[in-house]
């Protein structure tokens, strides 16, 4: 078998025809260790630790994305609560402005009615007080009208009429003569 | 290439690599000359235990150096693995997605994929360890290439496939749905019945085995000739034709890009395979 020059070393035991096709049993039982060997690896360390890593990190990017879209819910919530608020807030405005309008509006009438009454007050009193001080005067007037009148009376009549009753009875008939007088003078 | 691991190699650089260490291992015997390797390539004298059934030689060895390689290197990496992977992890789970995605899950579905994913996997990945051992100097030889492994993993299929049919149809309703196809008048049967008997329980592990043996077997034979030529030429030849040389080390490069490419194909080959053969057990046709 020398003349085979080859990688090989040279060649046992050569077996023909369908030999070639029929493992001898110590290359059945040397390949079924070696398969087993991977085998075994392969079902119970690779596959078991590459698929947990492949679950573990479907699971991973699953809660990634459920996590982003609770987060985007959230904000969504978030934002509609932002709204609302605002269009309650601007609603709450509007009203308080309405209000004040109107209260403004209420305290002016007011106010106006106030000094409108017032006023009426103010003008009342102030009649009511100088017809208080012209009857006041009128008599007054009536009286030192009287008291004048006498004396000039008395003066020029040179006597004095220091009878009460008598001067009185004369001072009414001059006074109702001179009212009297007053009227025919204004018809 | 230890110190550039970081750095992915290129297919390109590997091979050539690849293609020149194998070039200085293929260096000639004392008696010279170029011989024609043959068939004797694959079976090798036992390194020890001869003549029991735990006989150990070269191919042998290497079988187990691919299955240890690869256990240890997803042994690794599923004991480091974590949420954000790192690049080995990336790797490791683009491999593994392919199998799940590409293989397991577009050829039986997502619903029916799930029970089958561990063993398509464990197909591909021992598969292609197995085949790449042929262009990995040093080791030269893919232990697909011999019989025994390919034919324990048609079984493996074949098992696979007929539990799937029997699991979806009961034994008896498996049988019928894959020896009598519905939609065919019933004196055609006479016939049908024996070729599908045939093709679906025989020659379906049959094909299997030898697509993946003969694929290995025969890219192996290319790869040692050209080295071999390749280095005959260098060594032995004189003038002019040594010049040739330069061309068949070309080939052997060239060769060695296309083994890596056979290997992952016969890998996913196998695997492709022996889902749809699933998946037709669990259809009713």
């Amino acid at each position: 078998m020398n003349d085979v020059m080859t990688l090989a070393a040279e060649a046992g035991e050569v077996p023909e025809g369908i030999w070639l096709f029929i493992p001898p049993l110590y290359d059945v039982i040397g390949s079924l260790a070696a398969l087993a060997l991977i085998a075994f690896v392969f079902v119970k360390k690779v596959l078991p630790t590459f698929n947990r890593i492949l679950d573990e990190r479907t699971e991973l990017i699953q809660g990634g994305i459920a996590r982003a879209e609770s987060a985007q819910a959230e904000a969504k919530e978030a934002l509609e609560e932002y709204k609302r608020l605002l269009a309650e807030a601007r609603a709450e405005a509007g009203q308080i402005r309405e209000n004040a309008r109107v209260e403004g509006t209420a305290i002016v009438t007011e106010l106006r009615t106030k000094a409108t009454d017032d006023a009426a007050r103010i003008l009342e009193n102030a009649q009511r007080q100088i017809e208080a001080e012209r009857q006041q005067a009128a008599v007054s007037l009536r009286a030192e009208v009287g008291t004048l009148a006498t004396e000039l009376a008395s003066r020029i009549v040179g006597e004095s009429l220091a009878d009460a009753a008598r001067q009185s009875r004369v001072i009414d008939r001059f006074l109702d003569d001179l009212e009297a007088q007053t009227v025919a003078d204004n018809a | 290439m230890r110190a550039r691991a970081a750095v992915p190699l290129d297919l390109g650089e590997c091979a050539l690599i690849t293609a020149a260490t194998n070039l200085l291992l293929a260096a000639p015997g004392e008696d010279g000359g170029f011989h024609v390797p043959n068939i004797g390539e694959f079976f090798p004298p036992a390194i020890a235990f001869e003549g029991t059934i735990f006989e150990f030689n070269r191919i042998t060895l290497v079988r187990f150096v691919a299955a240890l390689v690869l256990c240890t290197l997803f042994w690794l990496v599923a004991r480091r693995a974590s949420l954000i992977p790192g690049r080995a992890q990336n790797i490791a789970e683009m491999g593994l997605d392919f199998v799940r995605v590409n293989i397991a899950e577009e050829v039986l579905g997502k619903a029916h994929a799930r029970p089958f994913v561990p063993l398509l996997t464990t197909l591909f990945f021992a598969i292609l360890a197995m085949n790449i051992t042929g262009v990995v100097p040093l080791l030269n030889i893919a232990s697909t290439s011999v019989v025994a492994v390919p034919l324990i993993l048609a079984v493996v299929a074949w098992i696979a496939f007929v539990y799937a049919g029997i699991k979806a149809h009961g034994p008896i309703g498996y049988l019928r749905t894959s020896l009598f196809p519905s939609g065919v008048p019933w004196p055609i049967y006479i016939i049908l019945a024996p070729i599908e008997l045939i093709s679906t329980f025989i020659l379906r592990p049959a094909t299997l085995t030898i697509r993946l043996m003969a694929n290995m077997l025969a890219g192996h034979l290319l790869l040692v000739i050209f080295f071999a030529l390749t280095n005959y030429l260098f060594v032995e030849a004189s003038g002019a034709v040594k010049a040739v040389g330069v061309v068949t080390f070309g080939a052997a490069f060239a060769f060695t890009i296309f083994e890596i490419f056979i290997a992952a194909l016969q890998a996913y080959i196998f695997t492709l395979l022996t889902a749809v053969y699933i998946n037709l057990s669990q259809e009713a046709h």
